[in-house]
């Protein structure tokens, strides 16, 4: 496999803009590829958790579809599920440990879901429907475009979830006192699971009246 | 043995993989139009559970854990091969799941045809990798709580499959707004599930 492009495209052509652009809006793996819901849903009571996941997982797709595009033409068909997870096991190992050293707090919070990485259907689909047909460059944008349209899902869902339940951000206090003493209180339903599980619905209902080619047929 | 039919309890109903973790929620939303597609894939996922978290547990006990490897040597008591276990897992769960499937193949056909295709997908269901993941976490104590965890979990999940599965074969009668049709109701659904299942919070036996 030659690096040298025969039809040399500048790096950021509008097709590879497209890459980078769809996933945040119109192919977004969370609302519209349902891919990589487990952790979306977990890790987002609190806004740094999510976006310490986001990031990970950003960090993974993108290099997960680097490596798996250079070793496309190597990888025996039969095989292939086995050494996608290898790679992508190794980096997680990678990411596991960075996040220990340096934030060990926030990776205490995000227990197994580090873990789940592996599994997180957004790589293994990236994989599969892209990394294996293409060259690294754009496989790159690929995973770039694909974490991101995941971060902003988990940072909004930890945005909203904190706030209301919590009336904090980042840890700290958002809401004022005086609030609470007028008669305010947190939403304590925002914390529980299963308000992530409403919340991701309400974010495709409004995307889905905004975007109306996206409606599903029964 | 208390101990394991409490957990084996917890883990259908309270720590459910579902409604507690979100765990396997891919397959979860794409497998769940139709019950009979759901009751195959929930035995499935049942199935290889419950061989894949004891089997990781003796593999956690005597390999991974730091000083686990004096059963070789007791030169090797202070390696610690933690690290691996994220690796370790997945290369188990990954052969488990091809092994189950030729298992099958072989002597049930009619299963492995109803199944066939659920089969690899398992290998990437995070509720197999997590359920791995909580036994390394929550330390159990011995060989028949995990065959418990796993069993639970494992019903845990199917209950779950089938259950949206059985809402959303009704619900396409109802008239919902077509924003919310398909993947959009599906989660309010699961949400509102999810609710119902906590108020089995605090069960105890």
């Amino acid at each position: 496999m030659s690096k040298q492009q025969k039809e040399r495209e500048s790096l950021f052509s509008p097709r590879y803009r497209k890459l980078i652009r769809n996933p945040l809006s119109i192919e977004n793996p969370i609302t519209v590829q349902v891919l990589g819901i487990c952790s979306a849903l977990a890790v987002t009571t609190k806004l740094k958790p999510a976006f310490v996941m986001a990031l990970s997982v950003t960090v993974v797709v993108a290099l997960a579809n680097v490596v798996i595009s250079l070793l496309r033409n190597g990888i025996p068909p039969r095989i292939r599920i086995i050494v996608q997870l290898t790679v992508v096991a190794a980096l997680v190992i990678l990411v596991d440990q960075v996040l220990k050293a340096f934030v060990y707090d926030v990776s205490k919070q995000l227990s197994v879901f580090v873990g789940l990485i592996i599994t997180n259907c957004i790589l293994m689909g990236r994989l599969e429907a892209f990394a294996m047909a293409n060259k690294p460059w754009p496989a790159f944008l690929d995973g770039i475009g694909n974490g991101l349209g995941y971060s902003w899902i988990l940072i909004a869902l930890g945005f909203f979830r904190e706030l209301f339940g919590n009336g904090t951000l980042w840890g700290y206090r958002i809401i004022p006192q005086s609030f609470y003493e007028a008669g305010y209180s947190n939403n304590g339903l925002l914390i529980l699971p299963p308000a992530a599980l409403i919340l991701v619905g309400t974010i495709i209902w409004i995307q889905r009246s905004r975007n109306r080619s996206l409606i599903e047929e029964y | 043995m208390q101990e394991s039919i409490n957990i084996f309890i917890k883990s259908i109903f309270i720590d459910n993989m579902i409604f507690a973790y979100f765990l396997g929620m891919c397959s979860y939303l794409a497998v769940s139009k139709s019950v009979k597609t759901a009751v195959g894939l929930g035995i499935a996922v049942i199935f290889v559970q419950v061989i894949t978290v004891p089997v990781n547990y003796l593999l956690n006990k005597y390999m991974l854990t730091p000083g686990a490897l004096t059963w070789i040597s007791p030169q090797l008591a202070d390696v610690d091969l933690n690290f691996l276990s994220f690796i370790m897992f997945i290369a188990v769960i990954a052969s488990i799941v091809q092994l189950v499937e030729m298992i099958i193949e072989k002597f049930s056909p009619a299963l492995y045809n109803s199944l066939g295709i659920f089969l690899p997908l398992i290998a990437v269901n995070c509720a197999i990798l997590g359920g791995s993941l909580f036994m390394q976490e929550w330390e159990f104590e011995n060989f028949g709580q995990t065959v418990a965890f796993g069993l639970g979990s494992g019903i845990g999940w199917a209950l779950a499959i089938i259950a949206i599965a059985a809402i959303r074969e009704k619900i396409r009668y109802s008239a919902i707004p077509g924003p919310l049709r398909g993947l959009g109701i599906s989660f309010i659904l699961t949400g509102l599930m999810a609710i119902a299942f906590m108020s089995f919070l605090g069960i105890k036996l």
